[in-house]
């Protein structure tokens, strides 16, 4: 994956997460406390400046997920802030390590998103079924990995991830929260789709359109 | 002497909680990472490291750090992680509520108290001692005092 990629897929983030920031943020008024829209927001606008403010067209895929994940560490406040933070700086260090010339390019991506996510598996101390980000992220990682098994290439794969974690957000309505804010209200979260599966899914949509834009 | 870090959502609360140490312990130093980096609530894993490391440049002893709550743990452990192997040696995180805990820390610190009986002494449950012993334990209002037995 290309540093023009990364870039591409941080802005339509950045412009998708605006966009549904108020959606988020009804979502997580339902059963967490009312602002993952806004934070989300709130960092991925201080993000879009900071890719804004340098040359970004020469530079690599990794050292930009890593500009990405210090910038919403910092500035997005809420757990989302850690994990995804946490999610970025691992899949940046992941594609750094990845040696040159070491299989297709999607096994890479592949690769990436498998430590991003166990990033934020490892952070949050949860797993999949407990309605939280990883009930989307869990079935697009498995979703990639099985395509890059069988030879798709790099924007299939990616589009494969996507609608993975699309169908992993709507699953979580019935889910039972037992981490988070969300785990406070008990019986009363279900029935409700959880925030951080959504916005998952939302930025893996905009993975697999960057990616299937050819940029 | 042990220095301490205030993590947490608000830095006006943080502030507000500092002033309150330095009233009890006067010479403690006390850091405070509060609020994003664009001073919204919530907390910042790049704060958070900056107040740990400015105090440890000037605290060689090292530093227990107190925590609210929510997303403050899951950035404090970001924050952390960077730290050097020598650095991480000399910091200890409490369990302790951050207000009681902030202030029996700050005495215990400020009389000499090592890494370890700080945090031992920020993990006093804030409960007690807050109240009278004889205040009803569902926090139901006493009638007043003159009422009650023993007095």
């Amino acid at each position: 994956m290309s540093g023009a990629v990364v870039v591409a897929w941080l802005r339509l983030a950045a412009s998708r997460v605006a966009a549904e920031r108020v959606h988020l943020t009804d979502l997580d008024a339902a059963i967490g406390d009312g602002d993952h829209g806004i934070n989300l927001d709130r960092g991925f606008t201080a993000l879009e400046a900071r890719l804004s403010a340098r040359d970004v067209s020469t530079e690599a895929a990794g050292p930009l997920l890593a500009l990405a994940g210090r910038t919403i560490t910092g500035t997005v406040g809420g757990a989302s802030g850690a994990l995804y933070g946490r999610a970025l700086l691992r899949a940046a260090a992941a594609l750094d390590a990845w040696p040159i010339d070491a299989g297709p390019p999607v096994a890479r991506v592949a690769a990436a998103l498998r430590a991003a996510v166990d990033g934020i598996a490892a952070l949050g101390r949860s797993r999949p079924g407990e309605k939280t980000m990883l009930d989307a992220l869990v079935p697009a990682v498995e979703a990639i990995e099985a395509a890059a098994t069988v030879g798709a290439d790099l924007a299939d794969a990616l589009r494969q991830a996507a609608d993975a974690a699309e169908a992993g957000a709507r699953a979580t309505r019935p889910l039972l929260a037992t981490k988070g804010r969300a785990s406070y209200l008990g019986e009363r979260s279900i029935g409700h789709l959880d925030p951080g599966a959504v916005s998952s899914a939302l930025l893996l949509g905009a993975l697999a359109d960057a990616a299937a834009g050819g940029v | 002497m042990v220095a301490l870090v205030l993590v947490g959502h608000s830095l006006e609360l943080l502030h507000g909680l500092r002033a309150m140490l330095a009233q009890a312990a006067p010479g403690l130093l006390v850091g405070v990472a509060g609020g994003t980096d664009a001073g919204a609530l919530g907390t910042s894993a790049p704060l958070i490291l900056d107040a740990v490391r400015s105090v440890l440049a000037a605290s060689p002893e090292g530093a227990v750090v107190l925590l609210d709550l929510g997303s403050a743990a899951l950035a404090l452990e970001l924050a952390l992680e960077e730290l050097e192997p020598s650095e991480r040696a000399v910091v200890r995180v409490s369990r302790g509520a951050l207000v009681e805990g902030a202030v029996r820390a700050a005495v215990e610190a400020s009389g000499g108290g090592s890494l370890a009986s700080v945090v031992s002494a920020s993990e006093t449950p804030a409960g007690r001692d807050k109240l009278p012993d004889d205040w009803p334990v569902d926090g139901a209002v006493p009638g007043g005092i003159a009422e009650r037995p023993g007095r």
